[in-house]
């Protein structure tokens, strides 16, 4: 049913039609309104979980990863500092194979300090195993928990998944959302079933040391199941496609790519604004398109290379920077084209809230055409 | 596309104002969207709020910055702050002031002066005009129905404080709807 709601309410909404069974937050700044609505359904018995409230993030996470060893759904939310506070959990969420799903409404990382969006944060996380999934609304951002559920679980993948959608720019915005009733959700999301859990009359151990004749062969295997969750991916969104109409089985999205001689490639909210901005310079007969990253993890390496294989140029637009080198949606760009004579051209931009306009993606595009990139654009002229 | 800017201070509801109006507008089968200019809130400081209306999914995610419409909360912002910025020419501007404007607006753009505060006050019993300016606001742009205004004020508020807020935006929307 459509509604008009806050997206973090709509997420909180269908994170509890996934029926969770351990939900565990740090519930003060950063944090979003999702898990103040998750505590409020089970306070009011509207959903069944056992709501695990802790003193700071890493406990959080320590706690999902215990509910998760244990054989429960879980279910988590974080931003910014509180995801940097997650760094060790994280490892180990990703690194014992435990289908944790948690929210990133990406912000800014301090210092200095700033509340405000960019994607930093679980960007700083791209090496810890979890999956990455970047939604471009709040329709798509409640729609990917469910699906992450789906591909989280399955026993060839076993990983966790941040799903990322812009903090204040989708969690604070009010527009309408089509929310999946809880029957269809419980059609398309099977119950959990562990691969493996913790069990006191058959008692197994997670996350025990590995001597060097063994951590090589462990890491391979996690970084073969992120790989392996590509295809995953794919068949768990072509599921809800069939079965739900809306369709996001591209690890990446192409928009007017047809015949693009600039390629634009972005992550997230701005791709709207990206593509209002395209509609306007095709009109004035400027061949623009854009490469939307749906999955950052596993990245989709070979789809950007086919989906840039006939452009002039591209531009990727970094919300995020690996200070020292460039930004890290580039870098793994650079990487596809790797052989391929088109430039790739970097550019920093709406960092700690910075608003970005549909005049500064012409900007960018009439910059790349120049040949000139891999700056941060828009800085103060007294920086200059 | 249709755009709101709202100006007000923190404390006085901008941002419930926004979230309301879009509300209302879903009703009327339009696709709204609505968002704070994320601050460091605190009571009395500058704040905006947008909200978009289409008839199509809306994309754009930029903050508002050519507003077909404007609702100014606090006309002391008027000294303090450029609310009148990149209106558009045939633009609706209401400003929530007793007083005769010492400012011009925009040329094109429509000048709607109403007193909110002594609506509200009168009312509610408090200075607090979000609700008021809705009911003023609904009358100028036509974007959203009083009936529409009405159920999102039912939705947001209970009992005794729903009914004030309809009734406060009822007295400005009638006296608005009187100058338009």
């Amino acid at each position: 049913m459509m509604e008009i709601t806050e997206g973090s309410h709509a997420i909180a909404k269908i994170v509890a039609r996934c029926r969770p069974q351990v939900v565990s937050a740090y519930p003060i700044t950063p944090q979003t309104h999702i898990v103040e609505a998750l505590a409020d359904y089970v306070a009011d018995c509207k959903l069944d979980a056992d709501y695990i409230t802790v003193e700071n993030e890493m406990s959080a996470l320590s706690a999902c990863i215990g509910a998760s060893a244990a054989g429960s759904r879980v279910y988590s939310a974080t931003t910014s500092q509180g995801l940097a506070l997650m760094f060790e959990a994280c490892f180990n969420a990703a690194g014992m194979r435990l289908p944790i799903i948690m929210s990133i409404a990406n912000r800014a990382l301090g210092a200095p300090l700033s509340i405000w969006n960019d994607q930093q944060d679980s960007i700083s996380l791209r090496d810890s195993g979890w999956l990455q999934f970047y939604a471009e609304d709040n329709q798509e951002a409640t729609d990917m928990h469910i699906i992450a559920y789906k591909v989280a679980e399955d026993h060839s993948v076993l990983l966790p998944v941040f799903v990322c959608f812009d903090g204040f720019i989708l969690s604070h915005t009010y527009e309408p959302v089509d929310m999946l009733p809880q029957e269809d959700v419980d059609k398309y999301l099977p119950k959990f079933t562990p691969y493996e859990k913790l069990d006191a009359e058959d008692p197994i151990s997670f996350g025990m040391y590995a001597t060097p004749e063994y951590y090589h062969e462990f890491r391979y295997e996690i970084d073969r199941a992120a790989k392996r969750a590509a295809d995953v991916y794919r068949a768990a969104a072509k599921d809800f496609a069939g079965m739900f109409g809306r369709d996001y089985s591209g690890l990446i999205e192409e928009y007017r790519m047809e015949d693009a001689e600039t390629a634009i490639v972005a992550m997230g909210s701005i791709c709207g604004t990206i593509k209002d901005a395209i509609d306007e310079m095709r009109d004035a007969g400027k061949k623009v398109g854009l490469v939307r990253i749906r999955v950052f993890r596993p990245f989709p390496d070979k789809e950007i290379a086919q989906a840039l294989a006939k452009t002039k140029r591209v531009a990727v637009l970094d919300k995020n920077i690996s200070l020292g080198s460039k930004g890290a949606v580039a870098l793994e760009v650079k990487d596809a084209m790797y052989g391929k004579t088109i430039p790739v051209l970097n550019y920093i931009l709406g960092l700690g809230g910075r608003d970005v306009r549909k005049r500064d993606i012409a900007a960018i595009v009439a910059l790349a055409e120049k040949g000139e990139g891999d700056m941060f654009y828009g800085l103060r002229k007294e920086v200059l | 596309m249709r755009e709101l800017r709202i100006h007000g201070r923190g404390g006085q509801g901008s941002v419930t104002a926004a979230e309301l109006i879009a509300v209302a507008a879903f009703e009327g089968g339009v696709f709204a969207q609505a968002f704070p200019a994320f601050g460091v809130e605190r009571r009395g400081a500058p704040v905006q709020a947008f909200v978009r209306f289409d008839d199509k999914k809306i994309r754009k995610r930029s903050q508002v910055y050519e507003p077909d419409y404007i609702i100014v909360q606090d006309s002391t912002l008027i000294k303090d702050v450029n609310v009148f910025q990149g209106v558009r020419k045939g633009g609706i501007v209401i400003v929530n002031t007793e007083k005769k404007p010492d400012y011009k607006v925009p040329e094109g753009v429509k000048l709607i002066t109403i007193d909110a505060t002594s609506i509200a006050l009168k009312v509610l019993g408090l200075p607090i005009t979000n609700t008021t300016l809705m009911g003023a606001f609904a009358a100028a742009s036509g974007e959203i129905k009083f009936s529409a205004l009405e159920n999102a004020l039912k939705h947001r508020f209970r009992g005794e404080l729903a009914d004030k807020n309809i009734a406060a935006a009822k007295q400005a929307f009638d006296t608005v709807k009187g100058v338009v």
